[in-house]
């Protein structure tokens, strides 16, 4: 995938895929990560 | 000497008026006060909260397997005579909670009415013995808890809809000692010493045998100076008449127990002490939290219960299950967050330790959130996930083939059956049940996997984890 140009706001989740993460997959995929963070839901 | 799990106790205390005061139904409130009507027409009557299936599991007269060969949703199909005991410890009305937090009560803050008060002492008698403190569980007149209520900083307390208590602020500025907070405080406090009276009661040792605790609930006890000071762990231990001992409070999120646990059982084998306990008190803060999830889907306020736990660690008697410190799984900072790396540094890394698979253990003890209570707010079905991401992992190391995933997570997971109280159903709950099923010879090895978040107090964006791996001996 390619998001080169796109800006990317990464919301992760405890148990699921975390923001740092996330981050990191939009990193290498070209993004710009604006805002990064994770949620807890329990 | 290897450490031992020698007794797990705990319980569940009914608290639906207290919803209202939970941090989410609190802030709520405030901004829309016509859902007041609508959050008391969706409380569980005590009945219904007894008969529950998955307060049954926590309190040992269900195991996991038998809740998940119940029919769902567990809400609509409660256990016909279900009793308000069970093999772990008691399920307690909200006017024992009352009386409760009148007994542990040191500073003259919590005021009961008279009806209360009588009640309270009616539902403690004969389940709960806290030496000479239940004489403190008496009440005022109607006027005069009225009168108070209007003069007085504090908080007025419901019961059954009605005004029935009132807790006092206790110090004009300081938002540390503010009811609200002493409330949690003094929640957590009682809801502890009932787990821990009832761990002395009915485990191996009394309460003059106990050197130190560890106390792994959520609350912050402290003042303007020192937030979070501690020790609530003496406090509890002080109530229950624990003259020997002494204790600190952990903090680690919700891997809090599950950290107290691998650090007792390592004292216990350096002989530092002799015997240990590990608790955790009830969240008050956490009460009805997903009540706008469930008023929306019709369903009721089922985060009406505050859990509390005790578990006591000691020498082996090579017969109660052994905690494995060659296997203790930590995360560390540099471990990565994606769920394979989190599940690498808790789970594979303390197995290869040993030289184990991870189909060597009989059973997994993740995240046990009711999925009952997590579906209807939008959240996902906490156990399942992990015990999915588990057997993707076996996948991946050849354990097992890709279509036996949903298989290993039946096998070797469990339904979620613990309410949503953050270090309550951090793996914890099963030890019960685990301690159990090790000394009928039904199960060797049982490995506790807890999460916190950590990120949610602003000062890291890291998660933290923590397992432990229990054998019999």
């Amino acid at each position: 995938m390619n998001l080169k140009g796109t800006k990317i706001i990464a919301i992760g989740e405890r148990e699921g895929v975390t923001g740092p993460s996330l981050e990191i997959l939009a990193r290498s995929a070209g993004a710009e990560v604006i805002l990064g963070f994770t949620q807890c839901f329990v | 000497m290897s450490p031992a799990l020698l007794h797990a106790a705990y319980a569940l205390t009914h608290a639906p008026d207290l919803v209202r005061y939970g941090s989410k139904p609190r802030r709520e409130l405030s901004k829309h006060p016509g859902l007041d009507a609508e959050l008391q027409n969706a409380l569980r009557d005590w009945d219904d909260a007894v008969a529950y299936p998955p307060n049954q599991t926590f309190v040992g007269n269900l195991t996991p397997d038998d809740l998940r060969s119940r029919p769902q949703p567990w809400w609509q199909h409660p256990v016909v005579d279900a009793p308000s005991e069970g093999p772990f410890g008691p399920i307690m009305t909200q006017a024992g909670l009352y009386g409760l937090l009148k007994a542990v009560d040191d500073f003259n803050l919590i005021v009961l009415g008279q009806p209360l008060a009588e009640e309270a002492c009616a539902d403690l008698k004969g389940r709960v013995d806290l030496g000479g403190r239940l004489g403190s569980v008496q009440g005022v007149t109607p006027g005069e808890l009225a009168k108070m209520v209007e003069a007085e900083a504090g908080l007025p307390l419901f019961h059954r809809g009605q005004l029935a208590a009132f807790i006092r602020r206790a110090h004009p500025e300081d938002d540390t000692l503010k009811a609200e907070v002493l409330l949690e405080n003094l929640a957590c406090k009682a809801t502890a010493a009932l787990a821990l009276f009832r761990a002395l009661k009915d485990g191996p040792i009394k309460p003059d045998d106990v050197d130190y605790l560890f106390n792994t609930g959520e609350e912050a006890v402290g003042d303007r100076y020192q937030r979070g000071a501690g020790s609530l762990a003496k406090a509890v231990a002080e109530v229950v008449g624990c003259q020997h001992a002494t204790g600190i409070d952990l903090k680690a999120f919700c891997a809090s127990p599950v950290h107290g646990l691998v650090i007792a059982a390592g004292l216990v084998q350096a002989e530092v002490f002799d015997h240990m306990v590990v608790l955790g008190g009830g969240s008050l803060a956490k009460l009805g939290m997903k009540f706008r999830g469930h008023l929306g889907s019709g369903v009721p306020i089922m985060e009406d219960m505050l859990g509390s736990m005790a578990f006591v660690i000691g020498p082996s008697n090579g017969r109660d299950p052994e905690f494995r410190l060659d296997a203790i799984g930590k995360l560390p900072i540099g471990a990565g967050s994606s769920p394979k790396a989190i599940y690498q540094a808790l789970v594979i890394d303390p197995l290869e330790r040993r030289g184990l698979k991870m189909t060597d253990v009989d059973r997994y003890a993740v995240e046990l959130h009711n999925p009952e209570i997590t579906l209807p707010a939008g959240g996902a079905d906490v156990p399942l996930t992990n015990y999915r991401t588990l057997g993707a992992l076996a996948v991946l190391r050849g354990e097992i083939e890709r279509e036996q995933i949903d298989a290993f997570a039946a096998q070797r997971g469990m339904p979620g059956f613990a309410p949503t109280q953050g270090h309550i159903p951090a793996g914890v709950p099963f030890l019960g049940h685990a301690r159990l099923a090790m000394l009928n010879g039904e199960m060797t090895r049982v490995m506790v996997v807890a999460k916190g978040s950590l990120f949610l107090g602003r000062m890291t964006q890291l998660v933290d984890g923590a397992s432990f791996l229990l054998e019999r001996p």
